[in-house]
């Protein structure tokens, strides 16, 4: 059904996006908690850089990121030479251009849920002598499940489409940073491209169809787990 | 033996405490507004007086910026007005949430004597969001007794609850008043709620606590 070329890019893109959504998994958690729970200075300005890559042209952060983590970049060049690390041009690069245009989509639902949590909950956790550690753990946590699937779902999706940065950063090599949307990009450019154009842009479609739905289900089942009642009409 | 002389400000409000509170069962009185749920909130240790003293037994538990005792290490257990049980979690296990935490050889209650005691046995394995209003606040009491509590404060445990419900729930506190001999501090706006249960009723208006009798 799908050529070699076809399948390296499809594997490449879900290493990339899979990669992505863990690296935001914990930052998001711990970003979503401090703008949803707590007041420090400069929280606006988080709030903003947070969601920054959303509403700028996605070669923009690509752009940024070159300069700075370019193998002539400043923290790039200190990479390389201390780590041996390259970012640029390199699939852990689209991992990181993805996880930056994706991570306002992980934050959003996962902050609402934290919101939506009756503080005096994990009060009651700690008058029943948990930490406030445990206390997250415990309760503010697991009740955030609901939304932080959600979360997770949207970055994997989003960084599966991620195109402009990953563009700009690690530029369209096959095999290392060729995924789906640069693939689908390319046979577009190419004479009788067509047809595997068509096959890798139904793929697309199909794999976000499955990915909502999954994401749906599983949230509906942790909000059974959880107690929630729905509010919709039966 | 609970000695209080602290002072907590937010805002406009302010709140005076100065008294001492002998075991047995208090009452404290009050309209609402008046500052009861922030006086319990800094009994349990959920918020720092600004000034003074809290002193339980011969332990201080607040002093000025010196000295504070957070909720978790005071062993206090606090029932709120809604019961609070977490959503997420059985009967069971709301049950015995602290009770794991209680190091075992201070624990003085296990779970089938606190079933018994409030008739909750048949409620252990549904979810909270499965009980009545009357039901979940005999779960959150049975959860803040497995605690084994130095103290327990109760935040206007029944005033979500119908009058006939009311009538249900104050035998089971007098039992547990009777048969564990716990102090408890319980606050209300509804004096005829404490009356029949409390050693002694204290009044609270306008952030106001004190005890001119002792």
């Amino acid at each position: 059904m799908l050529t070699p070329d076809e399948l390296t890019a499809v594997w490449l893109s879900a290493k990339v996006a899979l990669s992505a959504t863990l690296l935001c998994l914990p930052l998001g958690i711990a970003v979503s908690w401090l703008l949803a729970r707590r007041r420090f200075p400069g929280k606006v300005l988080l709030d903003v850089l947070v969601q920054l890559p959303m509403v700028l042209p996605p070669v923009v952060p690509g752009y940024l990121l070159l300069v700075v983590l370019g193998t002539q970049g400043v923290v790039g060049a200190w990479l390389l030479e201390r780590f041996g690390i390259t970012l640029a041009f390199t699939w852990k690069g689209a991992v990181l251009a993805s996880a930056v245009m994706a991570f306002p989509l992980m934050v959003q639902p996962v902050r609402l849920a934290f919101g939506m949590i009756d503080r005096r909950l994990e009060q009651a956790a700690t008058t029943l002598g948990a930490t406030p550690w445990r206390a997250f753990f415990t309760v503010t946590l697991p009740l955030a499940v609901p939304g932080i699937i959600a979360g997770a779902v949207l970055c994997f999706s989003r960084s599966l489409g991620e195109f402009g940065a990953t563009m700009a950063f690690v530029g369209n090599i096959p095999g290392e940073t060729r995924t789906l949307p640069l693939a689908i990009y390319t046979y577009m450019h190419v004479p009788g491209g067509e047809a595997p154009s068509q096959r890798l842009a139904w793929l697309s479609i199909a794999i976000a169809f499955v990915a909502l739905l999954a994401a749906h289900g599983i949230s509906r089942r942790a909000e059974r787990l959880l107690g929630y009642r729905s509010h919709a009409d039966p | 033996m609970l000695t209080l002389d602290c002072e907590f400000r937010r805002g406009d409000f302010h709140l005076r405490a100065r008294t001492e509170i002998a075991d047995g069962v208090t009452g404290i009185c009050g309209p609402s507004g008046c500052g009861k749920s922030t006086l319990l909130a800094l009994l349990a240790g959920l918020l720092r007086p600004q000034a003074g003293r809290i002193r339980f037994a011969d332990e201080l538990l607040a002093d000025g910026d010196t000295i504070f005792v957070p909720a978790w290490r005071r062993h206090f257990g606090l029932v709120f007005q809604d019961g609070q049980l977490f959503p997420h979690l059985s009967v069971r296990a709301n049950l015995l949430y602290g009770y794991r935490r209680r190091a075992p050889e201070a624990r003085r209650f296990e779970l089938p004597g606190v079933l018994e005691l409030l008739e909750i046995a048949p409620l252990l394995e549904r979810r909270p969001g499965q009980l009545s209003g009357g039901e979940r606040q005999r779960v959150a009491l049975g959860r803040a007794l497995l605690y084994s509590p130095r103290l327990l404060l109760l935040d206007e445990p029944l005033s979500a609850l119908d009058e006939r419900l009311k009538q249900q729930i104050l035998p089971f506190l007098k039992r547990v008043k009777d048969e564990t001999r716990i102090p408890m501090i319980y606050v209300t706006h509804m004096i005829s709620e404490v009356e029949y249960l409390a050693d002694r009723v204290l009044p609270m208006e306008r952030g106001e606590l004190t005890n001119h009798a002792a």
